[in-house]
């Protein structure tokens, strides 16, 4: 087994990529006649300084060496200070075999409470943006190809409003309203269509609707974005020849805000499958969601490196959904992040 | 019934019920703030009150907190709309072959979840400063305004992209004709032209900061922002205490928009002015050139 001091090299691999890029760069066969101006030329020396610095700070130290030393504590045990980097201290796939198997202790053969909470979590987290996708279509159809200017400019005014509000508060109003004594429970009862309270936090049914609504805007926006570029006349022409409505939202819209509907679905899958907020505060004694699980490994458990595998599990998860919706929508990724 | 009221009738029912779910929850919350039953709820109305605004201002935590998320939000605003700018800027100078790769790598962070760079921020400068002895690095306020402006330099870089897009590049052409230094045009000409971006993308990343959870939760240890308190608060149990912030977050951005929307109509109708004046002279210049030719 190999010993664990794999910092330097992780240091390392961002700065051999950068120059396999610049020796290419540097390589290129240049079109004759032509004299490009070099980097610093063209943006002058204290400029291109700035760009430079910000870009390597950004991109180096904020995104991918966070990102790579989080995979590298993954591979490796718990251990107290004193022992790290140690004898003991050697890569391991313990944390991976625990999210599988379970601790050693445990009598049963596998980690279902964790498998099944990754799951369900991915699971839910798919028809959230389902639902969200169904209610959003129809607003953003409007707002895109029917409303007036005036109109959607007060129509976008509304739609952003709530989203100033904080998430946790947004989650807690969704506790007001569904918890036993809450609205929705006082008004069944004094209906008199049920006798007891109905369990909805139990049943995760706020959490779900939490969900929902906490990731509304990203939809929307999407959508919208996407439909608003769809010139009007494709639809009048085929509305004068004759074709009904679901043939124009079928064939002519959907097809054509494919990018729009796919960015807006990732994004509120990855922020459902993501969040941490909901879950924390509409969670019931029983629910399982993923991220909470992860939360304890580190502030219960104090397991950082099995915090750090299960984090990256769920990164797995996440960029294996966003290339297998590039790969069904025939997409790139820039038609998606916008 | 025609067919056209029977759509007016469905749309105007779907609407409905789409502002209901959407405001619904906030106008209970806003109203449970009020009410003086110790449970937040809406209805019996057992008095008004505002003794729970009172409590709010008197939680020492919270103000703590929200002293915390003030200072952390600034400071993402100084880092991140640099950051975006650059980033944007090197997107369309970057080694041709090199551009997809870069692309994955700075927008990457926008569909991470939070959570998970909220993790890899604390490992990795947990890390770093243990192995070069700068321990008071490792500091909640510092790794929260790092973890939180990884992913929101990415939105200000995609506000940025848009609006670099319609730069005309005549406009630094002429400049550099005139015999202003590339710095200059940096200055005079490509920063006036993004204003309009810098200030949204502002406004954009004081608010994703100050409202974050997920990474923040992770990224400042054991110190507390607004949000990490609020969340110990909920979790705890529910009090109309927590409505009552709500009330007030509600109250602070409805008038922060109204001065959003007020400042954005002065700058659309000062651009119109100028627009206008342009046309003015250019208007004169053509008469001018009309009656010399017609004098001679």
């Amino acid at each position: 087994m190999l010993s664990s001091t794999g910092h330097p090299f992780i240091f390392l691999l961002p700065v051999i990529a950068i120059a396999i890029f610049w020796v290419m760069a540097k390589f290129e066969p240049k079109p004759v006649g032509v004299t490009k101006k070099s980097f610093f030329e063209r943006n002058g020396t204290p400029v291109a300084i700035y760009l430079i610095a910000a870009v390597a700070f950004w991109s180096l130290f904020m995104i991918v060496l966070p990102q790579l030393f989080m995979v590298e504590m993954s591979f490796r045990p718990k251990l107290p200070p004193i022992e790290m980097g140690g004898p003991k201290d050697l890569y391991t796939f313990e944390n991976y075999h625990y999210f599988i198997y379970g601790s050693t202790t445990s009598s049963d053969a596998i980690n279902w409470v964790h498998i099944k909470a990754f799951f369900l979590t991915i699971f839910a987290s798919l028809l959230v943006a389902i639902f969200n996708f169904a209610l959003c279509y129809p607003l953003a159809f409007y707002m895109a190809q029917v409303a007036r200017p005036a109109r959607v400019r007060f129509l976008l005014l509304l739609l952003i409003a709530p989203y100033w509000v904080n998430e946790i508060l947004r989650a807690f109003a969704f506790r007001i309203i569904f918890s036993s004594g809450g609205l929705i429970n006082k008004i069944l009862l004094g209906m008199g269509w049920v006798d007891q309270p109905i369990d909805f936090i139990g049943n995760d049914i706020a959490l779900y609707a939490g969900l929902g609504y906490a990731y509304m805007l990203m939809m929307i926006f999407s959508l919208y974005n996407a439909i608003e570029t769809l010139d009007h006349a494709q639809i009048e022409a085929a509305r004068d020849l004759g074709a009904p409505w679901w043939h124009i939202h079928a064939f002519i819209v959907i097809p054509f805000a494919k990018p729009g509907i796919a960015s807006g679905c990732t994004l509120v899958f990855m922020l459902s499958a993501g969040s941490l907020a909901a879950p924390l505060v509409l969670g019931g004694p029983r629910s399982l969601w993923f991220t909470p699980i992860l939360y304890d490994r580190f502030f219960q458990a104090f397991n950082w490196p099995q915090g750090a595998a299960y984090a990256f599990i769920l990164l797995l998860a996440c960029v294996s959904f966003v290339l297998l919706v590039l790969r069904l929508g025939r997409l790139s990724l820039g038609e998606i992040a916008k | 019934m025609s067919s056209k009221t029977v759509m007016n009738v469905m749309l105007a029912f779907y609407m409905a019920i789409f502002f209901g779910f959407l405001f619904g929850p906030l106008i209970v919350m806003g109203v449970s703030a009020f009410n003086t039953s110790t449970y937040p709820q809406v209805y019996p109305i057992e008095g008004l009150t505002l003794s729970w605004f009172d409590k709010l201002l008197n939680d020492r935590d919270m103000v703590y907190g929200l002293k915390n998320s003030l200072w952390i939000g600034m400071w993402v605003v100084v880092l991140s709309v640099p950051l975006g700018l650059a980033a944007a800027m090197m997107m369309s100078q970057i080694y041709s072959k090199a551009r997809s790769f870069y692309y994955v790598i700075v927008v990457s962070p926008v569909l991470t979840p939070g959570v998970i760079i909220g993790i890899s921020t604390v490992v990795f400068w947990r890390d770093l400063t243990t192995a070069t002895n700068s321990k008071f690095l490792y500091d909640g306020v510092f790794m929260a305004v790092l973890g939180q402006s990884s992913f929101i330099s990415a939105y200000c870089m995609l506000m940025f992209m848009s609006r670099l897009n319609r730069f005309d590049r005549a406009q630094e052409e002429a400049g550099l004709d005139l015999g202003a230094s590339q710095t200059q045009v940096f200055f005079h000409i490509l920063l006036p032209f993004l204003r309009p971006a810098i200030f949204s993308s502002a406004v954009l990343a004081f608010l994703s900061s100050f409202e974050n959870y997920n990474t923040t939760t992770f990224a400042i240890l054991a110190d507390k922002t607004l949000t990490t308190v609020l969340a110990g608060r909920v979790r705890q149990g529910t009090t109309p205490a927590i409505s009552a912030l709500a009330v007030l977050i509600i109250a602070v951005t409805i008038v922060g928009a109204i001065i959003y929307e007020i400042v954005k109509r002065r700058e659309d109708r000062e651009r119109q002015a100028r627009l206008d004046a342009a046309h003015a002279a250019e208007l004169r210049e053509l008469e001018s050139i009309e009656k010399a030719t017609h004098h001679a």
